[in-house]
């Protein structure tokens, strides 16, 4: 009895620890006591488990603490050192593979308890089960798919009429959890065909939604992971996890929507919208651009630079891949010795995920208070003197404004063709991860500084200071 | 119809306890800053790994000889287990980047 009580005041401990978690994740001064807060959380509620909880029906305490221990020892050991060790611009990646366990987790659970607590005719907590076990499975191979595109070993591929198919299929798999949960004997092969079908499903959700909308993907596939954790706690009647997987749910839910927001998409859009797929629309077809393109030798970019007063960097996610963002941070400070003004452009979605473009650069000790959001810094445009993209492409593409035929058409962007003058630093002429043509790249104002971001910003450091 | 009312009546507590953290988790977050839209969706990420809690209770329910439940639920506990922790300390990481810049200026 006492234990049991114990164990309640554990869970709700946790239930508040991960709400508190959530609110200081929200603001910048209290992040990181946040994350420790629903971390402390999370370990009382599992060591609780572990040695209070007492099945309601029997009155026993758990066994093969063995196998439990062992198995959080090796999953501590692999998950701390995976990450450690991975970079910041691999981070998205690493966010998908872990929520593709979590889901994974939900899944298995289902399978075990659809074969130990099925009981004819309890519809609904059959259903849960069964929910849980479909929900789990597609943010596992969802998250799979997410991970592998965001690290470039999937290629975008859609089957003819996706969305038609996808609908199918997720009819054919409402229509099989029916028949699972009203049925009088627990059928497992109906149960292992239904897993796999899930795990399909994941697959082929993702597998046509372009790269460029992997953020929003892993976003939506995290609070799946949410609901499918939810789906786990009601058929333990578990409060820590009925909160905590709903909190997730409903928070993820909200999350993706802002995300879509800044991308001026909708959510439906994104998931039936093919955007940057192998489809058609990438190209885009008013994008019939014509005028030649115009390069600057490093000289004369840092004579440019240098006589500037005021010098905005608008980084992308080629910066992240060429790791230049310490040579960033190093241009930024020589130009500032010679008196320029230099600020960052930060547009909500550069780099793989809202966010990530302001943690690499603080990862290369650039100044929290020079980086700029989009709006403000779209104000200061028309009195700059010199734009420096770096790696970006999309984020700048004047087709989101004045092309009605471009997919990323109604994007807000940062309006670097309203400034002076405009650098583009670029490994090749390559379209951008949207796959679309660029037109400021023909634009009068513009010049080209071709090769890799980190050796081109070097060299420009280097004659800057000559200068 | 029956057995929704009755499923309903039945678990009515946890019934309650999803409608209202819905309601919780989009107030929590809606004021969120999109600097720390990265940092929040990965510590969003490792809070849904407490589904580990359900792999811990199944493994200790799983009797000695039911194999299927003890390796599946071994399994479980380890993926579980990677979702917390591995999520827990990739936020940690990003944070810390946002931290020393403070203390530095």
């Amino acid at each position: 009895m006492a234990e049991n009580a114990i164990l309640i005041i554990i869970y709700l401990l946790g239930s508040v620890s991960f709400i508190l978690g959530l609110k200081m994740l929200s603001h910048p001064e209290s992040a990181r006591r946040g994350n420790l807060v629903a971390a402390t959380g999370m370990t009382l509620a599992i060591l609780g488990t572990i040695f209070l909880y007492i099945n309601p029906d029997t009155g026993e305490h758990l066994h093969n603490f063995l196998w439990i221990v062992g198995g959080i020892i090796i999953g501590s050991i692999v998950g701390t050192i995976s990450a450690r060790k991975v970079q910041m611009t691999a981070m998205p990646q690493m966010v998908s593979l872990f929520n593709g366990m979590g889901g994974a987790c939900a899944a298995i659970i289902s399978v075990i308890e659809y074969n130990h607590r099925f009981a004819p005719g309890s519809f609904g907590m059959n259903g849960t089960i069964l929910a849980g076990l479909l929900i789990g499975s597609v943010s596992f191979s969802g998250s799979m798919i997410a991970f592998g595109k965001l690290n470039g070993n999937v290629k975008d591929f859609s089957l003819p009429y996706h969305s038609v198919f996808n609908l199918i299929l997720l009819a054919v798999l409402i229509c099989l959890g029916v028949y699972l949960s009203v049925t009088d004997t627990p059928n497992m092969v109906a149960l292992g065909i239904m897993a796999l079908l899930c795990l399909g499903y994941g697959v082929f959700f993702v597998m046509p939604i372009g790269g460029a909308d992997m953020p929003v993907v892993i976003s939506l596939l995290n609070s799946f992971t949410g609901v499918a954790a939810a789906c786990a706690g009601f058929i333990y009647g578990n409060q820590v996890m009925l909160t905590g997987g709903i909190l997730v749910g409903s928070a993820g839910t909200i999350l993706t929507l802002l995300m879509t927001k800044a991308m001026n998409r909708s959510l439906l859009n994104v998931i039936v919208g093919n955007f940057g797929g192998g489809g058609n629309a990438a190209t885009g077809e008013g994008s019939t651009t014509q005028g030649t393109i115009k390069e600057i030798s490093l000289n004369d970019a840092a004579v440019l630079l240098s006589y500037s007063k005021k010098v905005y960097i608008v980084p992308g996610y080629g910066l992240a891949v060429a790791q230049a963002q310490h040579v960033c941070h190093d241009l930024e400070k020589t130009l500032e010795e010679k008196g320029v003004d230099v600020e960052y452009a930060i547009h909500p979605v550069a780099g793989r995920m809202p966010g990530h473009m302001n943690v690499l650069l603080a990862e290369a000790d650039v100044s929290y208070d020079k980086l700029k959001e989009m709006e403000p810094a779209n104000e200061e445009m028309p009195s700059t003197d010199v734009v420096l993209v770096i790696g970006a492409n999309d984020v700048v593409n004047p087709a989101a404004k004045n092309n009605p035929s471009s997919p990323i058409y109604g994007m807000p962007i940062i309006e670097v063709d309203k400034a002076q003058n405009v650098i583009v630093m670029k490994r090749s002429m390559a379209a951008g991860y949207a796959g679309i043509e660029n037109e400021l790249f023909y634009e009068p104002k513009t010049r080209m500084l071709f090769g890799d971001a980190k050796k081109s910003l070097q060299n420009l450091v280097t004659e800057i200071k000559q200068v | 119809m029956d057995s929704i009312l009755s499923f309903i009546s039945v678990y009515h507590e946890m019934i309650f306890i999803i409608i209202l953290s819905i309601f919780l988790g989009i107030e929590v977050i809606s004021h969120v800053p999109s600097v720390l839209h990265t940092p929040l969706m990965s510590g969003a990420n490792a809070i849904h790994g407490v589904v580990i809690v359900g792999s811990i209770i199944v493994m200790g329910e799983a009797a000695p000889d039911n194999y299927f439940a003890l390796t599946l639920g071994f399994i479980a506990v380890i993926l579980g287990t990677l979702n917390v922790v591995g999520g827990f300390v990739v936020t940690d990481r990003m944070l810390e980047l946002f931290n020393n810049k403070k203390k530095k200026k």
